[in-house]
């Protein structure tokens, strides 16, 4: 028990995926000027993040191993990835539309974002149990969200600030994800 | 053939990635501990993005436009399984030290992009030649903020020992923090030249770009946006 509660603790804070692991970096500048819309990425990472590692963990050990064709891993990662955005987007679409109208339009990116594939080709490298591999996900999307919520937050307040032409935008964004990661490192010394 | 080189220029400089056109950001920050890693990325990167922008334009008629996006990562993800075998027997060490990232290429925005952007329009020769000059220039991008961090932050150079005595590395430069900081300084300074140059010739004055849709397309919503 009390090496899951780590993980997750781990996954969220230490190990961010963003700030420690490099990992979707696209989103995380790309949809930070707001916070409503960094909620709505976040959430829909979190959510699409979660499935996509319990389905391609099933992929990898019930189709892929038995079969003899390891090697196809990223294209059959891919696939299953983009078929799933689709199919949750479909649903929600007919089965829950006030959800699919405050996550629709972040559905779409998620394909291309890598935190997705990332942390569902992380949990083969560490190779994770299916219920560890699942946690591991949701702490990484939750992480994830985290982060995006609170360089939102950042550059909200940046907007109104005056600054220097050149550094306007993207280039504050960055450096101020730079001095968020550097504070995240201090969480290194809890675990 | 002004056409052609016209195309390939244009990543080297005037829509040089990740500086101008604001997509790969993963592998930009991940992997350019070392100028060697950096390299490395990039030129794993001219090759499928070389080979998928000919692949996808020749096949451009035969792909209906619905499921365009989907047909587009299966060529990206074939190249990309490709590389990874190729690296794995000719290149393992470096393979091992790009970990992740290597698979990773068939998420980079900059394929999907290209593809969207250009090689779904255009002809083969053209198409190979953009995909070959953005390749490259993301190539020159990443070696050159590798050898920036790792100059930095271990006095070294392509792994030879370049600083002189007493010189106190900058650890920090070498970790994630590094990357963000590094990057967004040197986008800053970018605009800041190109400013300077815009003001002596009495244009305005632009901002640094964002990650707009028109250049990225990879959710293929971009004629909406």
């Amino acid at each position: 028990m009390q090496e899951y509660f780590l993980l997750f603790i781990s996954a969220i804070f230490v190990n961010n995926i963003v700030l420690a692991q490099y990992l979707g970096n696209c989103p995380f500048i790309g949809t930070s000027k707001d916070t409503g819309v960094a909620v709505g990425m976040g959430s829909a990472v979190v959510f699409v993040m979660f499935m996509a590692t319990g389905l391609t963990w099933l992929v990898q050990y019930k189709l892929l191993v038995p079969m003899g064709i390891g090697y196809l891993q990223t294209l059959a990662f891919i696939l299953v990835i983009a078929a799933l955005v689709q199919f949750v987007e479909m649903f929600l679409k007919k089965m829950v539309p006030p959800l699919y109208k405050s996550l629709g339009i972040f559905l779409p990116l998620i394909t291309t974002n890598c935190a997705v594939m990332g942390v569902a080709l992380i949990v083969q490298r560490e190779e994770f149990g299916l219920v560890k591999s699942v946690m591991f996900a949701l702490a990484s999307g939750l992480g994830f969200m985290l982060a995006l919520v609170l360089l939102a937050g950042i550059r909200e307040r940046l907007a109104v600030r005056r600054l220097p032409v050149a550094m306007r935008g993207t280039p504050i964004g960055l450096v101020m994800a730079g001095l968020m990661s550097l504070a995240f490192f201090a969480f290194k010394g809890m675990i | 053939m002004s056409r052609l080189w016209k195309e390939f220029s244009k990543g080297l400089w005037t829509e040089l990635p990740p500086f101008r056109l604001v997509l790969g950001l993963c592998p930009t920050l991940a992997v350019t501990k070392t100028a060697d890693n950096g390299l490395g990325m990039g030129l794993a990167v001219v090759f499928v993005l070389a080979l998928s922008n000919l692949m996808i334009s020749l096949l451009r008629k035969i792909i209906p436009a619905k499921v365009r996006i989907a047909c587009f990562i299966v060529v990206a993800a074939s190249l990309v399984v490709a590389v990874e075998l190729l690296m794995q027997a000719y290149a393992y060490p470096l393979y091992q030290q790009l970990g992740i990232f290597v698979p990773l290429i068939v998420v980079n925005c900059i394929i999907l992009g290209r593809a969207e952007a250009f090689a779904s329009k255009n002809g083969p020769l053209l198409s190979m030649a953009d995909g070959a000059g953005m390749g490259l220039g993301f190539t020159m991008s990443l070696t050159f903020l590798g050898g920036l961090r790792e100059l930095l932050g271990s006095g070294a150079i392509f792994g030879v020992h370049v600083a002189w005595e007493g010189f106190q590395p900058l650890g920090l430069m070498v970790e994630a923090p590094g990357a963000f900081i590094s990057l967004g300084v040197l986008l800053a300074l970018m605009v800041f030249v190109q400013n300077l140059q815009r003001k002596r010739r009495g244009l305005a004055l632009v901002e640094a770009p964002g990650h707009d849709c028109k250049s990225c397309g990879c959710c293929g919503k971009a004629d909406n946006a």
